[in-house]
């Protein structure tokens, strides 16, 4: 596999040379792979928004590079537009961007920015409303009298109409209810599946990043703390909790299991797992009470 | 390009020029403008300048903010310039004539002296801003229009909305920021494109925009109704205005240094 994003030394600094200049991220280094699903925690402040913003060249890097499918983003400045339609960047709260009067045309906007004609405009229309799970109905209704969570799915589905290779998502379940949550990185984690694009997601919830994404970025005080598959990551639980991040509900019952002197594995991070692990770790308890 | 509105912009500090009371503030930027407009001589102007400077040093605001705060009106400036080199008319001989313009000396003095009068005017008031904070200025606005409740002129709902407008400047910014973010990401020509595309592709910035701004205001208004917000009458503050002795002697000196750069057109020759 070829890496999709390489992040090189990266560091970028708000107001360079201003009294009020504030480095937002330090000398970050990593890449990912392309057809991964990755995600990014680290608590507010920690750089994860300002780095998804190079991924698709919405901020230059003050030194460093940044490199999708290969291609420096920065070698033709005014080139960067391709890489916006080739990074699909779906911002925190993005039902705030919408502006049209039907949510078709909202959704239209960037595959029409990017001068496609409207046939192949409208099938990518319909089938990006399809993966949100948004009926062709509700595409000619005005967006402004959607819920809260069907106006951030036709939003979402604004990004991926066009048919990105990269989909990176800042937060897409903040504020939502747990179904309106599991609708929509539900619908992200099939259209990963169908289609084989690479999928970065920034997430508070380690429960989500656990059940999604293959491999966990760490973002720590502008640093790149941690860089690895999930269980790996999660296996250093007490790093975690250093770094002021919790780990998965379900990993914590199984460390304070440990703590209570039952032995037991405590990488533990999704549900069937941990049922499995508790149902052997019992069984061997078991074993040795009757010796 | 938005980071370089720095409308309302507030640098915090204990200098002698922060901690004045925001009252005489106000009225020594007004005195200041006037002189500004009534010194009509190079050496008024000059010190006039000097006077702001040395106020700036006093604050201990950073010189590169006083050429920060004038980016954004230098075109205005250049208008103005144009606009008075070319459409005073003095007398004697002109300086030199093409086509339709003739440009006489006179137009060149106005225009120079109109450019570094609205730069120090701009330079002037935002020190007043950059010293104070909009919430204490919008404070002592809404004391030193007190008389005029009188005349049923609603002051303080003036003050209000205007403490409300400027609260909201940074806010904004940011929003409009994110929207614009928001927009590029699905391909936005706002940097480039001919004049026609860019102002087309404001609309999609603006309309959220307005409707974000219209939920605040609304949620604004709950949550002061929620907290029993019933308009100026009766209300008390939090923090009350006190003239010392100290902020006297201040506004006394500022004053009659702005008395003695007044002073100067009765000896040196205006150009008016």
């Amino acid at each position: 596999m070829s890496a999709m994003i390489q992040i090189e030394h990266l560091t970028y600094v708000y107001n360079p040379g201003m009294p009020d200049a504030t480095t937002a991220l330090d000398d970050v280094s990593f890449e990912i792979e392309e057809g991964q699903f990755v995600g990014i925690i680290g608590s507010t402040g920690s750089g994860k928004s300002t780095l998804i913003t190079h991924f698709n060249g919405l901020h230059r890097p003050t030194s460093g590079r940044v490199l999708v499918d290969g291609t420096d983003l920065w070698e033709k400045p005014e080139k960067i537009r391709d890489f916006r339609f080739k990074v699909g960047l779906v911002f925190q709260y993005p039902e705030y961007q919408l502006f049209e009067e039907t949510c078709y045309k909202d959704i239209a906007y960037g595959p029409k920015n990017m001068g496609l004609d409207p046939q192949e405009i409208d099938r990518r229309v319909r089938q990006a409303a399809g993966f949100v799970g948004l009926s062709p109905q509700l595409l000619e209704r005005n967006p402004f009298e959607l819920s809260g969570g069907q106006k951030r799915r036709v939003a979402i589905a604004g990004v991926l109409a066009m048919e990105p290779k990269v989909l990176v998502l800042d937060e897409p379940a903040a504020g939502l209810d747990p179904e309106g949550r599991d609708t929509i990185l539900g619908a992200v984690k099939a259209y990963h599946k169908a289609t084989g694009i690479t999928v970065v997601l920034v997430s508070h919830s380690m429960e989500d990043i656990a059940r999604y994404a293959d491999k966990v970025l760490v973002m720590d005080q502008r640093k790149l703390a941690l860089y690895d598959d999930v269980d790996k990551v999660f296996a250093q639980a007490p790093r975690l909790l250093e770094l002021g991040l919790s780990v998965p509900q379900i990993t914590k019952i199984f460390l304070r299991l440990k703590e209570l002197g039952l032995d037991i594995d405590t990488d533990v991070y999704t549900m069937p797992y941990a049922v499995n692990t508790l149902r052997e770790a019992l069984e061997k308890r078991k074993g040795e009470a009757k010796c | 390009m938005l980071k370089d509105i720095t409308i309302g912009q507030h640098f915090p500090g204990n200098s002698l020029v922060h901690l004045m009371d925001p009252r005489l503030k106000i009225i020594i930027t007004i005195c200041y403008i006037v002189v500004l407009f009534m010194a009509a001589n190079p050496l008024g102007i000059a010190l006039s300048i000097l006077l702001l400077l040395s106020l700036y040093l006093v604050a201990k605001i950073p010189l590169k903010m006083i050429g920060k705060s004038l980016k954004p009106i230098l075109p205005i400036i250049l208008f103005t310039c144009v606009l008075n080199l070319f459409f005073v008319v003095g007398e004697g001989e002109p300086l030199f004539q093409f086509w339709i313009f003739t440009v006489y000396a006179k137009g060149v003095q106005y225009a120079v002296l109109m450019a570094v009068r609205v730069l120090a005017l701009i330079a002037g008031t935002s020190l007043l801003t950059y010293t104070t904070s909009p919430i204490i200025l919008t404070d002592a606005i809404e004391r030193l229009l007190a008389p005029f409740a009188k005349l049923h002129l609603p002051v303080h709902e003036l003050a209000m909305m205007m403490s409300i407008a400027l609260r909201f400047i940074p806010t904004l910014i940011e929003e409009t920021d994110k929207i614009m973010n928001a927009q590029k990401a699905r391909g936005a020509m706002l940097d480039n494109g001919s004049l026609k595309q860019r102002v087309m592709a404001l609309v999609p910035v603006l309309i959220p925009l307005f409707i974000s701004a219209f939920r605040r205001a609304d949620e604004l208004a709950m949550a002061m109704e929620c907290r029993c917000y019933h308009g100026g009458e009766g209300r008390t503050r939090l923090k009350v205005l006190r003239m010392t002795r100290r902020d006297l002697v201040c506004g006394l000196v500022s004053l009659a240094v702005l008395g003695v750069i007044l002073s100067t057109r009765f000896f040196v020759p205006g150009l008016q």
